[in-house]
């Protein structure tokens, strides 16, 4: 009883926010109303026939997707060595790493800011899925080792002893042994970096300007667009809940045996 | 053949294993025998050479092969915990050191199907290794370390996690199975009763040093020293304190049994085998010795019966079954021809 009515009570933002998608901006404006009178598909239609709307999905996808992979890539190396190796000053490292969490990303901004217009990376999707990195491989390589950690020592001795390059063995063995903390894993980078809004507008202007940016800039002269804001608002929220329909299996098994 | 000379391991300052040297030639069976931390599995990785050693070389046919990478080392492994490739059938898994040798695929399929079958895992061959039981899960490994035709088996306590039933049929077939691929086959145990099973050679280790390696019968029968006897002897050998006075010695609690001939008067100690004690008197110079039975286990046939004696706690293996009740007071007999003398120092004298 409690519960459903704990969710019921999360899920009101959410149903107003549907709800608001489907009515004209003069029944917003205009009175309270629990469902749509005369429900309506043009707030969509404006999202997915301007470009000014649709390239701000296009173009935080595009981001998000590049942080994911870069941070997989540097990650799972880095996490296999954490695991594996014992070497001077590993720990510090791996704290150190970690570190870099505890800054709110405002911190940075500044100096990115600087950086990338030195190097003239201003308004390309590589900036922002870089500028990710600094938060979301600490955080790869944190759950990666733990999956890692759990796959014992030995199946890594066989595959040597069986002739297995390192290679090989990593993509062919120990890869399928990690494949829940890999989807943990890609879950988490690709929540922050969907989410992240403050480094993302600061380093976009104009061609890889991200949806929540878009979002943020839709007072015009006529004044709000009510209805099209909840739209967009609503398609925002896809991408999250497809991932988390995606790895929901994963992310079970994650909380089970990883570090999540 | 393979040889380790004057081979040890030091880890953070602490000793894994003494200055060893042992040589195995092909063919053979060797049992490595001691209990859990003797360095039965550190020796064993240095001599696949998943380790360095610390000082020592190991040298595999002639050639000397400490640092080479274990991949370029024609070894194969088997752990206790019943490694396989997860994410690959066992097909796959066995087939796995084929593919990496690049061997024809029709060599590859006639090889593996061989193995399973030796290893009765051909009706599971496409599935994974997690959804097989323990022993097949072990087979599989064993499957896998058998088609690479390494020179070099090395089997750390390979049957430990399996089933009573199904450790003494595999018992009876690895040492069967690997003897005609001509490898040297080396088999870590904690089990006194698995060396003499399996036969062959044996090295009894005691911290990280191997005190006696030969026949494992004649290492049975003959122990070198004190600590080679306790380590192959399963019920724990019998010891106590002796002093010679004479033709006899003196032990604790008043008791004097004949001592052999020709040992000098002084302390000794005196290792008994539990069979060798009996409820009663084997021969004329027999001796009894009244003991408080503090424990009975009794398996089906045979009775343990445990009893403290000149300060530690005996034991005796006897046929049948026995409900003595703890604090009896029974009389046990002890065959002095029988017995093991050592000097106080641990060197054998008389076996």
């Amino acid at each position: 009883m409690i519960p459903t009515l704990y969710i019921l009570f999360l899920m009101v933002p959410i149903y107003w926010l549907a709800s608001m998608s489907l009515k004209t901006n003069g029944e917003i404006t205009g009175g309270f109303s629990l469902w749509p009178r005369s429900p309506t598909l043009a707030n969509y239609k404006v999202i997915f026939t301007d470009p000014s709307w649709y390239h701000g999905y296009i173009n935080s996808i595009i981001y998000v997707v590049m942080n994911t992979a870069i941070s997989l890539a540097v990650a799972l190396p880095a996490a296999y060595a954490f695991s594996r190796y014992r070497f001077l000053g590993d720990k510090h490292l791996f704290f150190w790493l970690f570190t870099n969490r505890m800054a709110p990303p405002a911190v940075f901004v500044l100096p990115f800011f600087q950086l990338y217009s030195a190097f003239g990376l201003i308004d390309t999707h590589i900036a922002v899925a870089i500028a990710h990195c600094l938060f979301n491989v600490p955080l790869a390589v944190w759950i990666l080792e733990g999956f890692m950690s759990g796959v014992p020592r030995e199946i890594d001795e066989t595959a040597y002893i069986d002739g297995y390059s390192f290679p090989r063995f990593f993509f062919r063995i120990f890869t399928p042994l990690i494949a829940s903390g890999i989807g943990v894993t890609a879950f988490f980078c690709f929540m922050f970096s969907w989410v992240e809004l403050l480094l993302a507008r600061t380093l976009t202007t104009v061609n890889a300007k991200p949806i929540a940016a878009v979002m943020t800039r839709t007072v015009s002269a006529s004044g709000m667009d009510w209805g099209v804001l909840a739209a967009a608002g609503i398609l925002t929220i896809v991408p999250g809940a497809l991932v988390i329909w995606f790895v929901r299996n994963y992310i079970a098994k994650g909380f089970a045996l990883g570090r999540v | 053949m393979l040889e380790l000379r004057e081979v040890s391991k030091v880890v953070e300052g602490e000793t894994h294993i003494a200055p060893t040297s042992l040589m195995l030639t092909p063919g053979s069976l060797n049992v490595l025998l001691g209990p859990s931390l003797s360095g039965k599995t550190s020796l064993l990785r240095l001599m696949a050479g998943l380790d360095r050693p610390t000082t020592g070389t190991v040298w595999a046919d002639g050639k000397d092969v400490t640092g080479v990478d274990v991949r370029r080392r024609n070894v194969a492994m088997v752990y206790q915990q019943f490694v396989n490739y997860p994410a690959l059938t066992v097909f796959e898994n066995i087939a796995s050191p084929l593919r990496l040798a690049r061997a024809p695929a029709a060599e590859i399929d006639a090889k593996v199907r061989a193995a399973a079958e030796l290893m009765r895992l051909t009706p599971y061959l496409d599935r994974t290794p997690l959804t097989l039981s323990g022993g097949q899960q072990q087979r599989t490994a064993l499957a896998r370390a058998l088609v690479k035709g390494a020179s070099l088996v090395l089997l750390d306590e390979p049957l430990a996690n399996l089933d009573y039933k199904l450790r003494e049929e595999l018992r009876e077939e690895l040492p069967r199975i690997f003897a005609q691929s001509g490898a040297i086959l080396v088999y870590a145990t904690t089990e006194p009763s698995e060396a003499l099973l399996l036969g062959g050679n044996t090295a009894t280790l005691h911290e990280g040093r191997i005190t006696q390696f030969g026949l494992t019968i004649e290492v049975f029968r003959n122990p070198a020293d004190l600590t080679t006897a306790q380590a192959f002897s399963d019920p724990p050998l019998n010891t106590v304190a002796a002093n010679k006075t004479g033709a006899n010695f003196m032990l604790g609690g008043g008791l004097s049994v004949v001592a052999p001939k020709g040992l000098a008067d002084g302390p000794y100690v005196l290792g008994v085998r539990p069979h060798h004690l009996a409820l009663s008197a084997q021969g004329k110079s027999s001796a009894g010795l009244g003991a408080t039975v503090s424990v009975t286990e009794i398996t089906g046939s045979e009775s343990f019966v445990h009893f403290p004696f000149g300060g530690s706690d005996w034991v005796m293996l006897t046929p049948g079954v026995h409900e003595f009740q703890p604090g009896e007071a029974i009389k046990v007999f002890l065959d002095p021809s029988r017995m093991m003398v050592f000097s106080a120092d641990g060197q054998v004298l008389v076996n």
